[in-house]
């Protein structure tokens, strides 16, 4: 493309927000979408963001980037449950030309390729078929990348990039036992109605392994929380695949295509890659290891009901209580430390509510007299795997599940 | 994690003119529906905010202005952390080769330089 035909957006709007700027308008009042900023307070900065009520169906949510949207979910709605309310469910597209509306009396779901008997099929004869329900943690493979030290390139969330949703739909499986998958089949691969600005750059797709496809647990979510998704999270349509990362939960699902091959497509050959090694660490700088696609997520637990270097009263009796989830097992236990991880006692858990969803733990401690009260949290899992004490590293800043630590000023 | 709701200071850093398209009064009929089982599904139209919001500084932005924005808005790019010269060319390669980004050849330079120099502050 030559210079004299690039994109140049717009030029007008530039000049409305210099003399804005110059003015000094926009520095003396909030804009009407902001409802205030938050500070995420990331190693090195920045960690300044507005919160944001703009975005059709949500609420209140961290604004990371307009366009396409990334939207994080302000942390202390983690603390209200272990339901996070749709409107308040992180978002996050990576290609901007996402449908304004879907007419869910046209919509269809292709299913084809290595099957007997392709199909399309509406949204009425999928919520015709056998119903299933299930909650389970929908977590972005970069979720608390902005924690990362060195620091990486990527989208700078916090711990917000999650959220819990009770999930209903249809099986997988019995979508794919109508077309008949063929022997032979090795892949499932998903795509959605987003699509790339410009032409030519790699549509956004995931697959998965036709037995994980076909495990009777991975689902098509048509509600969320008892209500439509929101569109921004997916609506009419979203993949579900419990225990593993959100970039395998394909949005605005309404492609399905099975594999006689392994699936060579850029977002599974090139992107979302960890390397081979436990907990998907390197040493900054380091080469030449083994990498996978991204895949299950590993245990997690978070304070909610306090903050990092709050100030707590001299020998108060102190509620801590938070969530954690397994990954992809249940949350057997979850343990309390006072003194920095060097001893850990057990929490009491609150309701079982699914395998793969929040589960909120209770504590009560009593504050020493004076100095600090250094608190830390850790979950394992129902397969006996633990928080590493220690942060991960990998240059795509993904899977982050280090314990999470907590300095309380007592004064 | 500190919270302020103090929200001024931070100028044209945080002065993204969102464009919220919600509730013009458009006569809309009633939405379709899809049903079955006791669960209706009804037909959705929104209309997503924009973002006005340009790279700021001068001249020195406008390389990155001309060739970036119709992708993407500004704000993932200045929540970066400080990365190196080294790593904002590998990121502006890959735009331009993997995501196809139709950004002038010989603009690369002053947007590398551009992000290598970006103060990202607090």
């Amino acid at each position: 493309m030559s210079s004299s035909d690039r994109i140049i957006p717009f030029p007008t709007r530039r000049r409305l927000l210099e003399s804005a700027g110059a003015l000094g308008v926009m520095a003396a009042v909030l804009p009407a979408w902001a409802e205030g900023f938050v500070d995420l307070d990331l190693p090195g900065g920045p960690g300044r963001r507005a919160l944001t009520t703009a975005f059709p169906q949500k609420g209140s949510m961290i604004l990371q980037r307009t366009r396409p949207p990334l939207l994080e979910t302000p942390f202390e709605v983690f603390d209200r449950g272990v339901f996070t309310p749709n409107d308040q469910f992180f978002v996050r597209w990576h290609w901007a030309v996402i449908p304004n509306s879907v007419d869910v009396a046209t919509f269809e779901l292709a299913v084809h390729g290595h099957v007997n008997q392709p199909l399309s099929l509406p949204l009425a004869e999928l919520l015709a078929m056998p119903r299933v329900e299930l909650a389970a943690v929908n977590q972005c493979s970069g979720n608390s990348r902005g924690l990362f030290q060195p620091r990486v390139p990527g989208g700078q969330w916090r711990n917000g990039a999650m959220g819990n949703a009770r999930w209903t739909g249809v099986r997988l499986r019995d979508v794919l036992d109508r077309a008949g998958v063929k022997a032979g089949a090795v892949a499932v691969r998903f795509n959605g109605l987003d699509e790339p600005v410009v032409d030519g750059a790699p549509d956004f797709m995931k697959s998965l392994d036709i037995e994980h496809a076909r495990d009777g647990e991975v689902m098509l979510a048509y509600e969320m929380n008892g209500e439509q998704l929101p569109l921004l999270n997916g609506f009419p349509l979203r993949l579900i695949v419990p225990g593993w990362f959100s970039t395998y939960w394909v949005k605005m699902l309404n492609d399905i295509e099975v594999l006689n091959a392994p699936d060579e497509n850029y977002w599974m050959k090139t992107a979302y890659r960890i390397p081979d090694t436990p907990h998907a660490s390197v040493k900054p700088g380091e080469t030449g290891f083994k990498t996978v696609p991204i895949n299950r997520m590993g245990p997690r637990s978070f304070f909610t009901n306090l903050t990092d270097a709050a100030t707590v009263k001299p020998g108060a009796a102190l509620p801590v209580r938070g969530i954690a989830f397994g990954g992809d097992a249940g949350v057997a236990q979850v343990e309390l430390s006072v003194d920095s991880g060097q001893s850990w006692r057990k929490t009491t858990l609150g309701r079982d509510q699914g395998t793969y969803g929040f589960r909120q733990w209770n504590a009560e401690v009593t504050a020493p007299s004076s100095g600090m009260l250094a608190l830390a949290v850790r979950c394992t899992n129902s397969k006996g795997e633990v928080q590493p004490a220690e942060p991960n590293w990998n240059g795509g800043g993904f899977a982050r599940n280090v314990i999470e630590r907590l300095a309380l000023k007592v004064a | 994690m500190a919270w302020s709701m103090r929200g001024i200071g931070c100028g044209v850093v945080i002065a993204a003119a969102l464009v919220a398209a919600l509730g013009q009064g458009r006569a809309a009929p009633a939405p379709t529906v899809a049903a079955g089982g006791g669960v209706t599904l009804r037909s959705v139209e929104i209309d997503l905010p924009d973002s006005d919001r340009l790279f700021p500084g001068g001249n020195e932005a406008d390389a990155i202005n001309n060739n970036c924005l119709a992708c993407h808005s500004t704000g993932m790019v200045l929540n970066q952390p400080k990365l190196s010269r080294a790593d904002w060319q590998a990121e502006v390669d890959k735009m331009r080769t993997v995501y196809r980004a139709p950004v002038a050849v010989e603009d690369v330079p002053a947007i590398v330089d551009y992000l290598a120099k970006l103060r990202t502050g607090k």
